[in-house]
Parts: C-alpha cells; sequence; structure tokens
C-alpha cells in the first residue's frame, strides 16, 4: 500500500506551486477568520464578567464600573483598549455615586509575577479588598496568598498610609500591618510590596477625593452576562 | 576509598592489601555518627527514634528488593543502605511523620542509587536526593521544626510522627523557626554556644556541632574521609560570609553562626566527602568543595530558602564528573 | 472488505498501544510534561490534539493528489496551523479556565511533531479512511498516555480527580506531583514500567518459541 520510498516527484511548474499554497492559505484565512467571528462575542463576554466579577469582590457594595485610564494629568472614562495602557476601574452603586477604585498591579513574587487587583477608597486611604489574578506560586504554600482566607482577610480594611508593614503573624495590631503567612513569608511579603508600590505609582494622579470621574453611561450589565 | 595522596600512587609489585573495603569504611561512617544520633535521641525523645528508623527500613527494603530481581544479593551485606537511611533520617525534622520518612528512604535508594544501577554508578548523594525529594514533596511538613523534648518523657512521641499514612498531622504541633529561619525572616541571632552543643531547633542530626566535628576527625584518622573536602568547605564560607558580615553585620550573620547553624557540618562532612559523588583527584576535591561553600553562601543570603547546604551538594555532584576530567593529571611525558 | 475491516482496525489499534506516540515513540514531550498537573487539563489538551490529528489527515489523505511534493510540508503545516487556532478560540470562548491554565501549549499543538509525522508518514500516502482510523489511533494513543500521567499526578499531587475530593481534607499533597518534576518522574516511571511490560512479553515469546522448536525437534 504504502511504498517506503515515494516516487520521485514530477517536475511541476513553480506557478502551480505557488498558487496551491496561496489557495491553501486563502481558504485557512477564510476558516480563522470564520472562528474568530463566531467565538469573539463570547470571549470578549468572558474576560469583562471575569474582570467584573474581580472587581465587584475588591470593592465591596459596587454594582457598576467603567474603566479609567490616565491621560494628559487627568483620568478619564474609556471603553476602548490601547496598547500598554495601565487603566484602573471606577466602582459606583446603582445610583451612579463614586465608591472605590479597583487598581490591578503586577510585581515579582517567589517564583513567576504575581499579578493582583485591589480595592481602593481614596477619602479613607483604605485597601477594601485584594484579589490575586495570575500566579505561578508554590501549590501549598505561596498560593496561600489567594487560598488562605486569613490571610486575604487582612486587606478588607487596610490602612495605606504610611505603607503597608508586613509582620509575624498573630502579630497584627495597627491598621496598616499585615499578617505573613507562616512558611510563605516571600510570597505574603512581594504581595505587600506590589501594594504598595502600585499605591505610590496611583496615589499622585487620583484626583482629590469627591472629584472622581462620573459615570459616564449606566451599564447595561444584563446584556453583557447573558 | 581514597588514598592519602594519589599523587604518588606510582606502586610496583609486590603490593599489600591494606584490609580497607567497602563494607569496612561504611561502618566507620556509621561508627562516627553514633555520637550525633544518640544526641538526636536525647534531644527529641522516642520520635527521633522512629523518624531514623523509618528511614532506614525503608531504605534497606528497597535495596533488599531490587537485590532479589536482579539477582545481587550482596549489596546488603556492604551496609549502605543503612548508612543512606541514617543519614536521610539525619537531615529530617524530629516531628516528620514516619511515613514520609519511609517514602524518603524509598526514593532515595530507588531513585538516587539503584536506577544508576547502583553503589559507584549514582551522580547524586542518595541520601540528599532523598531529602530534595521530601522537601519538594511535602514542604510544610519538612520545615516544621518541633521544639526540644525539654522536660517531656524520653518515651513521649509527637502525635506528627504517627500521622497515617497519606495523611496530615491532624493536630497543631508547638513548632517555631530553625535559626537560619529566625536570622533570614527576624533577623535574630541564636546563641553559638546552643548551637554547638545542640540546644537549638532543626532537624535531628544538624543540632550539636561540636559532635558532628568530633565524628569527622574520628573518619580523618580512619583515612575514610578526604580531608580537603570539609576543609576547603568550611573555609570557604568563613571567608565569604565574614567577607559579608563586614559589610553589614546585621543582615549577614557571622562566620561562626554560619559554620554550625543548620547542616552544614553534617553536610560538609559526611554528605559532600561520599566518595562516588566527589572528585577523585586532589585538585578538584578543593574546587568542588570551593563550589559547595560559595553556592551555600549564596543560597542562604540570598535565595529564597534559608537553607541551601542540600542544593549546594547536589549541584556540585551534578558537575563532579565534569571536575574530574578537567582536573585529571596528565600523564607524564605527553 | 473484510480484509479493509482489519486493516483499519489494525491502524487504529497499532497508534493507541503497540506503537503509542507517547511510550513507545516518545514524540510530544513538551505537551505531555507542561499540561498533565490535572486530569481535567490532560483530556482537555488531548481532545485538541485529537480534533487537530483527525481534521487534518482527514484533509491531507483527501487532498493528497492536489499537493505538489515540493509544497507538500508547507501545505500540511497551513492545514495543522488551520485546526489549531479554530481549536484555540473553541476552548478560550467555551472552558475560559482550561485555556488560561493550557496556556501557550494550545498553539504549540503546530509545532507537535507527532502530527506532523502523521501526515507525512501515513496520511499523505494512504486513504481518506486509514488516514482516519490511523489519526484516532495515534490520538487516541496520546488522550490515553496524558490522561494517565495527568490522573496520577493530580491524585497524588492534589488528592483529587477531575477535581472530586479522593481522599478527605486530612489528605497530604506530594506538592511535587503537580510541579514540573513531578511530571518528569511520573512519565519516567510509567516508561520504565511499559518497557519491563514489553520486555517480559518478549521474554515469553520467545519461551514459547523455545519450547515449540524443542517440541518440534524431539
Amino acid at each position: 500500500m504504502s511504498p517506503d520510498k515515494p516516487p520521485e516527484a514530477p517536475a511541476v511548474s513553480s506557478t502551480r506551486l505557488v498558487l496551491t499554497l496561496a489557495l491553501a492559505g486563502l481558504v485557512s484565512g477564510v476558516a480563522i477568520i470564520g472562528i474568530y467571528e463566531v467565538t469573539l462575542p463570547t470571549i470578549t463576554a468572558n474576560k469583562a464578567r471575569e474582570l467584573r466579577e474581580a472587581v465587584f469582590k475588591v470593592v465591596p457594595g459596587v454594582t457598576q464600573m467603567q474603566k479609567l485610564v490616565y491621560k494628559n494629568g487627568e483620568l478619564v472614562p474609556t471603553t476602548v483598549t490601547e496598547k500598554d495602557e495601565q487603566p484602573v476601574y471606577g466602582g459606583y452603586d446603582a445610583d451612579g455615586s463614586f465608591i472605590g477604585y479597583a487598581i490591578p498591579g503586577a510585581g515579582p513574587g517567589f517564583q513567576d509575577i504575581i499579578g493582583l487587583l485591589y480595592g481602593y477608597k481614596p477619602d479613607q486611604k483604605v485597601v477594601t479588598g485584594m484579589e490575586i489574578l495570575e500566579n505561578r506560586e508554590t501549590p501549598g504554600l505561596g498560593d496561600k496568598i489567594y487560598k488562605d482566607a486569613e490571610f486575604v482577610a487582612n486587606f478588607k480594611a487596610l490602612s495605606v498610609e504610611p505603607e503597608i508593614i508586613p509582620v509575624k503573624k498573630g502579630k497584627k495590631s495597627l491598621p496598616n500591618e499585615v499578617d505573613v503567612i507562616t512558611g510563605a513569608t516571600i510570597s505574603s511579603k512581594a504581595v505587600v510590596r506590589i501594594i504598595n508600590e502600585t499605591h505610590t505609582t496611583w496615589s499622585t494622579r487620583l484626583p482629590q477625593p469627591g472629584s472622581e470621574p462620573l459615570m459616564t453611561k449606566p451599564e447595561q450589565a444584563a446584556d453583557e452576562t447573558k | 576509598m581514597k588514598q592519602k595522596d594519589p599523587d604518588l600512587l606510582l606502586l610496583h609489585a609486590p603490593l599489600l592489601h591494606q584490609g580497607m573495603t567497602t563494607p569496612s569504611a561504611m561502618r566507620d561512617v556509621l561508627y562516627a555518627l553514633m555520637p550525633v544520633t544518640v544526641a538526636a535521641l536525647w534531644f527529641f525523645g522516642l520520635g527521633a527514634l522512629l523518624v531514623l528508623g523509618a528511614c532506614i527500613a525503608g531504605a534497606v527494603l528497597t535495596e533488599w528488593f531490587f537485590s532479589i530481581s536482579e539477582k545481587r544479593g550482596e549489596s546488603l551485606l556492604d551496609a549502605s543502605a543503612i548508612l543512606t537511611g541514617l543519614l536521610l533520617g539525619l537531615t529530617l525534622p524530629p516531628g516528620l511523620p514516619i511515613w514520609m520518612a519511609f517514602l524518603g528512604g524509598v526514593v532515595a535508594i530507588g531513585l538516587g542509587k539503584v536506577i544508576w544501577g547502583g553503589l559507584g554508578h549514582n551522580l547524586f548523594n542518595p541520601a540528599l536526593l532523598g531529602r530534595a525529594f521530601l522537601l519538594a514533596t511535602f514542604p510544610i511538613p519538612m520545615t516544621t521544626w518541633t521544639s526540644l523534648r525539654g522536660s517531656e518523657s524520653f518515651f513521649h512521641v509527637s502525635a506528627s510522627n504517627l500521622a497515617l499514612p497519606f495523611m496530615q498531622t491532624k493536630v497543631d504541633i508547638v513548632s517555631s523557626a530553625s535559626p537560619l529561619g529566625l536570622m533570614k525572616f527576624e533577623q535574630e541571632v541564636t546563641p553559638l554556644t546552643n548551637l554547638m552543643f545542640g540546644n537549638t531547633l532543626g532537624s535531628l542530626g544538624e543540632t550539636s556541632g561540636v559532635l558532628l566535628l568530633l565524628g569527622g576527625i574520628y573518619l580523618w584518622i580512619r583515612r575514610d574521609l578526604d580531608w580537603r573536602i570539609p576543609v576547603s568547605i568550611l573555609l570557604t564560607v568563613v571567608m565569604f560570609s565574614g567577607g559579608l558580615t563586614l559589610v553589614d553585620a546585621v543582615r549577614f550573620p557571622s562566620p561562626l553562626f554560619s559554620i554550625f547553624s543548620g547542616g552544614l557540618l553534617l553536610g560538609a562532612i559526611y554528605m559532600a566527602t561520599d566518595p562516588v559523588t566527589s572528585p577523585l583527584t586532589p585538585r578538584g576535591t578543593w574546587i568542588f568543595g570551593i563550589g559547595v561553600g560559595v553556592l551555600v553562601v549564596l543560597i542562604r543570603v540570598f535565595g529564597g530558602l534559608p537553607e541551601g547546604v542540600m542544593y549546594a551538594i547536589l549541584l556540585m555532584n551534578a558537575a563532579t564528573p565534569l571536575i574530574d576530567r578537567y582536573t585529571q593529571p596528565r600523564i607524564f611525558g605527553r | 472488505m473484510a480484509r479493509n475491516e482489519h486493516e483499519a482496525y489494525e491502524t487504529f489499534i497499532k497508534g493507541i498501544w503497540r506503537d503509542n506516540p507517547v511510550f513507545v515513540q516518545v514524540l510530544g514531550m513538551c505537551p505531555m510534561l507542561a499540561v498533565t498537573n490535572s486530569a481535567i487539563n490532560a483530556v482537555a489538551m488531548g481532545g485538541a490534539t485529537l480534533f487537530v490529528l483527525v481534521g487534518s489527515s482527514f484533509l491531507v489523505a483527501s487532498f493528497k493528489q492536489w499537493i505538489p511534493k515540493q509544497v507538500r510540508i508547507s501545505g500540511f503545516i497551513i492545514i495543522i496551523a488551520t485546526f489549531v487556532t479554530v481549536a484555540d478560540y473553541t476552548l478560550l470562548a467555551l472552558v475560559p479556565k482550561v485555556h488560561k491554565e493550557l496556556g501557550a501549549f494550545i498553539p504549540l499543538i503546530v509545532a507537535n511533531c507527532m502530527i506532523l509525522g502523521r501526515q507525512e508518514a501515513f496520511a499523505s500516502r494512504n486513504t481518506v479512511r486509514l488516514a482516519v482510523m490511523d489519526a484516532l489511533g495515534t490520538s487516541g494513543g496520546f488522550m490515553v498516555a496524558l490522561f494517565s500521567l495527568g490522573a496520577i499526578r493530580e491524585i497524588l499531587g492534589n488528592g483529587s480527580l477531575f477535581g472530586v475530593d479522593l481522599f478527605g481534607e486530612h489528605f497530604e499533597p506530594w506538592v511535587i506531583m503537580i510541579l514540573p518534576p513531578g511530571g518528569f518522574l511520573t512519565l519516567g516511571l510509567i516508561l520504565l514500567f511499559f518497557n519491563w511490560v514489553t520486555q517480559q512479553k518478549d521474554k515469553f515469546i520467545e519461551q514459547v518459541a523455545e519450547a515449540e522448536r524443542v517440541a518440534s525437534d524431539g
């Protein structure tokens, strides 16, 4: 059936070679565009839902949100995605009044970059919650930074000024201290460091408390999650 | 076993048998480890005996199992499996569940020795390989240091030792950080006398520096040990960490603390000197020792872990064939 | 016709067991080691590979006489890459969590030498029917290997299978098993076992042949 050696390839004009590949490329391109068009709405909706859930978790009481970017010295609402943008997310209650920011931060952990999102109330200067988005910390040890409910609870009402200080487990006494996880000191300190660094970057960029950008449009939350 | 000075091995017949064999050398090392073992029992009670026994049982049973299937019965007789089990046990925390210790013994012999072709063919020190496996597999139990026996009865066994196979310890054991952990994370220095005589937390065999040194001297007198390796490791650690202490005495521990804390003495005297996994030439042993010393300080001071002796030795084990190759004495006249 | 049935069946079984791409040919190691830290990831990877391999084998075998020999590899790659992209977007839309875990390894199916190898060695020289059977067998064998590795690693490393807890809350997980070294260790042990079985089988066949020879001589 199948010969060990394929027969000598017959001489074929290069035009035919080019045409064959071009045709294959064309068909393939059409197929890829097709699947992209079909799946894109679901993919975007999934991503948006994930982000919303994270934002709602870190800033309690929020029912709608909008993306804000820092442009020309002020924070402006936007809906488009740009390259290398550094967005924060504004959280608002049902009436559209401002509650707090959800700020993404990233930095080196024990093994790889830890990406997180934390909620921040500028009027009280407190962190209201923290959610790990990406990490490669050691399972069973470093991954306690999001699996250990006690550690995560540290960030529910945490003062960021003066900067957050990690202390040994059980020694938390001041509002700006965090109990580190026994056995995962490096990972927990990394989380604290990322929040401190991100806060330093953003504290100058955020507008005065009370003059936050308004909710631009009532969000069609129901449409997106359908 | 190593001769006193292989450079001078230009002998011709008649040759005399020195009386030294692999089993006799292994037995010597076992004798040298006896004081440390007894001290471990004294400090930690019966639990220590259980951990050590489980390691040895795991190692010996694995050796026995493979020697049947390979039809090589004699490999049990040279006591090397017992030694591997004991060395592994001495690097483990006293409160480790004994099923983990047993598993460590199985891995040490199975993956550390048998799979390479038996004694003399392994690239890595089997005991340290077993420990590396355990540390990667059970990071929390392997870094939980139970407190010393203190006034408890000798026969008191920590509940964590008796955890059922595949299960965690159900009770919270009283634990604390080892001297190296205290240094790294809290900048707390443990008094030197405690480190030297063993009143500190740590693995079974790494608490008492003086007894480890005594065993090393015994081995050196018996010519079972290449003195260059421990000496070069310790000298390198003293010089490197001494230099760092001059820069910043708070962040970097003093050289004496570096030597007597953690598993450095145990590793330098009993593990790095394993004749199978260390270089053969005198020049090679110096390179090996310096490499281990530098890595130990680098990992301890700049790495993510408080202790680095195990990884330092394993890394240099991997470099040993290369070192041997480049330090081979040239044949005269070529 | 009966002969054809038999041949198709043989082709299928060959890929699952005797020529198993992982345990015998040791192909496709990259996804094998990288994504088998849980059974669900392993099965998703196996499913994606099955889809790509069966789809491209079918197309390659159907169009083999129109693809000039000189550009066949480029042709195969275009076909494979198309299927991979389709699989990538479909997984991203349907199971975003699994897609996140598999990460770059879905696009990397293009580079899985097992797939290109089947096109070059089998699909481009056989009928469509046989090519599809071969693709099913090979990717089935790949799936079996991925699943066994994933199951062992998840059971030991997490105490669960497909996310279902097996041993209760006091199970002590073997963390190493869900880390990369655990993949190497488990794969090595499985290969050891596979070789041992093959060896025992060969020995047995030899003994039977020897006995038969002695019997016929006597």
